[in-house]
């Protein structure tokens, strides 16, 4: 039922997604209503397959692959939507609900039947671990969206060179600030989803930290993000440079979220990590 | 009733014809009283320009019109018919309209976009107005004319596009620092070139100017008119880290302004973005400083080519507003079409209650006073229900006519069968009965 609705709302994804790219082509404003009100209906529509999950799994759906894209999917589009509410960027959409589209669409490729919850998983840590993780992972994917309209638009601006874009992206100073914002949501996220794993990991395999390749990244992640806050507060890294980093960022967590599980067993096989419970 | 247009423009005519048929706005309400003389021209506006000179007119028969009004043009300036035609332009109809829909629009301007002449036309019709020179179908139209600038104007990145080389420093700007509200400008160099440049950044909300010149005396000069203040010219380069824009305009023959102190300047601004203009031959600022992070540097060529790209672009929103205006004309026409009919429907109307009245009136004399005043009542508004009833399709009919183009036909088979006289008021025909 859960997975047949996915597939529904991966439709509308992508429909949405069409719709927002529409808009930046026409900068119509009747493009850019629809675009947002099928963008919200996805969500909606999302929101209630999770919740249709939740009740046919009995517990969080975050722990196979298939549960993580669609949750990680649901999170971009809820930060999307939630700085659409407070910023005017109408051309974010297209390059933020495309990010989404993808996420859902992979989750309804995944196998995706509910398997019983191993029971080192069976804890409350299990929402609240995942839950502030993926949040700031989907600021971390809006905000590499803003970084990478930032090199969009800079790159018209520096060689001289204003083409179609130019007049459909916003200004410079909008997009660092967009950028900047995202990064001050999605760290402190990052920082209390990993202190939490530590907390469970620390319950149930009785140790705060075990160098466990995902908990290695998920420390890169974080080391790389530390600095680009404080090359931002301290010594004005901003523009350019933040967005690049921010844009480096974002590869590190898709590494950490999928490079660990599919990437590194190939690469050695011997290192299995922890993570990974199911396909 | 038509539109029609008569005029000559900068497209049409040499300024030498264009100065002698101008008007002046002083002899405008006896111009309008003069180009409507007798029956053919009811309504007028006179639009007179530096660029164009037209009236625009409501003619009751298009080329009596026309006639009226080119003989009104050489008459009134004392010019020989024959050489004023050749210059002259006509427009009849949907032509007519379409014509002042894109004048107004700025869409046949000189510089296309361009945002005064729509002000200029509102002018030109309002002294119209005021002087009573419009009516019905006038007042319509030129309304007509300003909503479809304004959709052209909203509707399309037409008038957007910065095709002067201080607009377009403007823009960029804008794409840099999103809003100019309280940024900082410097000006090296108090050439007038810089002076226009800052007009307009200023207008857009930058707060802060500061000149610098090797004489102090025109910088002080310079600042004064933008409540800034001067700089000696020694020292402008302390004064970089505290500047969003750079102008620069001097002629110096080596750069003023090199790589290391823009560096400088940028570390200690914490490298909040700076954008830096020079317009000045030989060039004013090392061209290597674009390559600094969150540093923009334009010079004359580069500002040119930015409006280059503009006007490009602009013509592609031409033609999107071309369809703005096709659309526009397209209502407007069907409304004076609708002109057409309601004369019609008014006459049909008046036809049916002096028959009803007649009728009535015969019936309560044979009756005489044996009628109550409640049996009168009843029986008049008997009368009145079935005159409404019957008039009920034909009128519907005739509205529902009234966005076709076989229009005249319907028109004119109501007429006939109800046996309403071409193009007579049921008034005078009382007059003549």
């Amino acid at each position: 039922m859960s997975v047949w609705m996915l597939k529904g709302t991966a439709l509308v994804y992508l429909l949405a997604a069409v719709l927002q790219l529409a808009y930046l082509v026409t900068l119509q404003p009747g493009v850019r209503t629809w675009a947002q009100r099928i963008t919200w209906g996805a969500f909606g529509l999302h929101t209630l397959a999770l919740v249709v999950r939740f009740i046919e799994a009995g517990y969080t759906p975050v722990t196979n692959l298939h549960e993580a894209l669609s949750f990680f999917g649901w999170c971009v589009t809820a930060l999307y939507l939630l700085l659409q509410l407070r910023y005017h960027v109408p051309s974010l959409g297209a390059f933020a609900t495309p990010v989404a589209m993808v996420f859902v669409l992979g989750a309804t490729m995944m196998h995706g039947e509910v398997e019983p919850l191993p029971a080192a998983l069976q804890s409350w840590w299990l929402p609240v671990h995942v839950g502030l993780l993926f949040l700031g992972d989907g600021a971390f994917a809006v905000a590499a969206a803003a970084g990478v309209m930032y090199l969009l638009q800079e790159r018209q601006l520096k060689r001289k060179r204003l083409g179609a874009l130019f007049r459909r992206l916003p200004s410079l100073d909008v997009l660092d600030d967009l950028n900047y914002r995202c990064l001050t949501v999605g760290f402190p996220l990052l920082t209390m989803g990993i202190i939490t794993g530590a907390l469970w990991a620390q319950q149930v395999w009785g140790t705060y930290w075990s160098w466990d390749p995902k908990e290695t990244w998920s420390l890169i992640t974080w080391f790389l993000y530390a600095a680009l806050l404080h090359g931002r507060l301290t010594v004005g890294w901003r523009g350019r440079r933040a967005a690049v980093w921010s844009i480096v960022g974002f590869g590190s967590v898709l590494f950490t979220f999928l490079g660990v599980n599919f990437l590194l067993p190939k690469l050695i096989p011997d290192l299995k990590s922890l993570h990974i419970y199911t396909g | 009733m038509d539109i029609i247009v008569v005029g000559l423009s900068h497209k049409t005519a040499p300024v030498e014809i264009r100065e002698k048929v101008a008007f002046a706005a002083d002899c405008l309400h006896d111009a309008l009283e003069r180009v409507r003389v007798g029956d053919a021209v009811p309504e007028a506006v006179i639009v007179s320009t530096c660029n164009r000179v037209e009236v625009y007119a409501a003619a009751r028969a298009r080329d009596e019109g026309v006639e009226q009004v080119v003989r009104f043009f050489a008459e009134y300036h004392g010019l020989p018919l024959e050489d004023l035609r050749p210059h002259l332009y006509v427009y009849r109809g949907p032509e007519a309209v379409r014509h002042v829909f894109r004048v107004a629009s700025s869409l046949d301007s000189m510089v296309v976009g361009e945002p005064q002449i729509l002000g200029q036309v509102k002018d030109a019709y309002e002294t119209a107005a005021a002087g009573k020179a419009t009516g019905l179908v006038l007042n319509r139209f030129m309304h007509k004319a300003f909503s479809t600038a304004k959709r052209v104007r909203t509707e399309t990145a037409i008038a957007q596009a910065a095709v002067s080389v201080s607009f377009a420093a403007v823009q960029l700007a804008r794409a840099i620092f999103g809003s100019l509200e309280g940024k900082s400008v410097l000006v090296i160099g108090a050439g007038e070139m810089c002076e226009l440049a800052v007009t307009h950044l200023v207008e857009n909300g930058v707060r802060e100017v500061q000149v610098t010149n090797r004489t102090l005396a025109r910088a002080e000069e310079l600042a004064g008119r933008f409540q800034g203040r001067a700089v000696p010219f020694e020292e402008f380069a302390y004064h970089l880290p505290e500047v969003d824009i750079v102008i620069s305009s001097t002629g110096a023959p080596h750069f003023v302004l090199g790589v290391e102190a823009v560096r400088a300047a940028m570390k200690a601004r914490k490298q909040k973005p700076m954008f830096l203009i020079d317009i000045a031959v030989p060039r004013d600022i090392d061209p290597r400083i674009n390559d600094l992070p969150n540093v923009y540097l334009y010079d004359v060529d580069d500002l040119q080519s930015v409006v280059e790209q503009n006007k490009k672009e602009r013509e592609k929103e031409a033609e999107k507003a071309e369809r703005i205006v096709a659309e526009e004309v397209e209502s407007f026409q069907a409304w004076l079409r609708t002109l057409e009919v309601t004369p019609t429907i008014r006459a049909l109307r008046e036809r049916f209650d002096a028959i009803r009245k007649a009728e009535l009136e015969k019936t309560l004399r044979v009756f005489g006073d044996g009628l109550t005043a409640k049996q009168r009542k009843s029986l008049e508004a008997m009368s009145q229900a079935i005159v409404n009833k019957i008039l009920h399709e034909p009128t519907v009919y005739l509205k529902r006519a009234a966005g076709d183009r076989e229009l005249e036909v319907s028109v004119e088979a109501v007429r006939r069968l109800f046996g309403l006289e071409e193009g007579e008021d049921p008034e005078s025909k009382e007059l003549r009965s």
